[in-house]
């Protein structure tokens, strides 16, 4: 019996590469979130409102992940920042070199913000590293307050939670201070904001979260 | 569906280390996968089988060791099993917790057919 020993971590090679996006960031003094949640909790609409709220404030450049379409592109094209479509073809997630082959569309130099919007997906993205600073997980209001319980992997990894359509409250089955709770009980440093993009609630002190952390990058 | 992608990483990390002069093919692969990896064993086995079929690796099969979701508490110390998503220390009730085990994605080593072995 032949045995070869090999001793490899599986996305070692995803992981080579976002350490590269991560010196190249570094380099240049920019700040990046992953933005991930599943599919219809928010993602577009908060980075509307963000764009909106930053806007002559923060320079930034935005990386839309999609699973078909370019919509959410040109959504954010509105605001006038630069923004690069990934478009993934089924992929359920995006991968460091996808990130790697879109900055060479944005100029690294005119931003200090990135915000990358990952595919909806509350699994897959979890395990790829894009070089990003951090992760921002959304969950909504109408998704109910099981959702961190779930899919723990994520809530573990990130170190925001954007509760998104606060407005909707009184109609849906959600427990707030449930989901909060079971959000702090997967990560205690979880920092939480709430939100609703209709009425524009919590979308200043998110902004202001957000700002501070560019400028200390 | 990420396991189509990691069973392709597997794949190409086993092909840079299989004797080019290997004719008889490979057994298994060994593999550990945390618990919170997030990779489902019987999908990505699958996968790989899809992948594997008229390579040089066809016919291997992953044996999967799972490793257990384990964490350590940073107030008193205790190692604990993660249950239910609960991250919190059973024993002091301490929330500064640190994962041990239970991320683990790795390609341990593989195991070569007998020379001589018919390819399936």
């Amino acid at each position: 019996m032949s045995v070869i020993t090999i001793e490899r971590k599986v996305l070692e090679k995803n992981d080579q590469i976002a350490q590269r996006n991560r010196e190249l960031f570094a380099r240049h003094g920019i700040f990046v979130f992953n933005l991930v949640s599943s599919p219809g909790s928010g993602k577009t609409s908060i980075l509307e409102r963000t764009l909106e709220h930053l806007n002559g404030k923060v320079k930034i450049a935005v990386i839309e992940g999609d699973v078909q379409t370019d919509l959410d592109a040109q959504r954010i094209a509105r605001y006038n920042v630069p923004a690069v479509q990934i478009v993934t073809k089924g992929g359920c997630h995006l991968e460091a070199n996808l990130i790697q082959d879109a900055l060479g569309s944005i100029d690294l130099r005119a931003i200090r913000l990135l915000i990358i919007e990952n595919v909806g997906n509350l699994v897959c993205p979890s395990n790829y590293d894009l070089g990003e600073s951090l992760k921002v997980v959304v969950a909504s209001t109408t998704e109910g307050e099981d959702k961190p319980l779930k899919y723990p992997a994520m809530f573990r990894n990130a170190s925001v939670l954007i509760i998104n359509k606060i407005d909707l409250l009184p109609y849906v089955n959600c427990n707030l201070n449930a989901l909060r709770d079971n959000a702090l009980n997967i990560n205690p440093s979880l920092r939480i904001f709430e939100t609703s993009c209709t009425t524009g609630e919590g979308i200043p002190a998110w902004c202001d979260w957000l700002q501070t952390n560019t400028r200390a990058t | 569906m990420h396991e189509l992608s990691i069973a392709q990483s597997i794949f190409d990390i086993v092909e840079q280390h299989l004797p080019k002069e290997n004719g008889s093919g490979v057994k298994s692969v060994r593999l550990k996968i945390g618990e919170l990896a997030g990779v489902v064993p019987d999908s990505l086995e699958f996968c790989f089988s899809a992948i594997t079929a008229g390579t040089r690796l066809q016919g291997a099969l992953l044996d999967i060791e799972r490793i257990p979701l384990v964490c350590s508490c940073g107030e008193c110390g205790a190692h604990f099993p993660v249950r239910d998503s609960v991250f919190l220390c059973p024993r002091c009730g301490g929330s500064r917790t640190s994962i041990l085990t239970g991320r683990e994605l790795q390609v341990i080593e593989i195991e070569l057919n007998e020379e001589g072995t018919e390819l399936s």
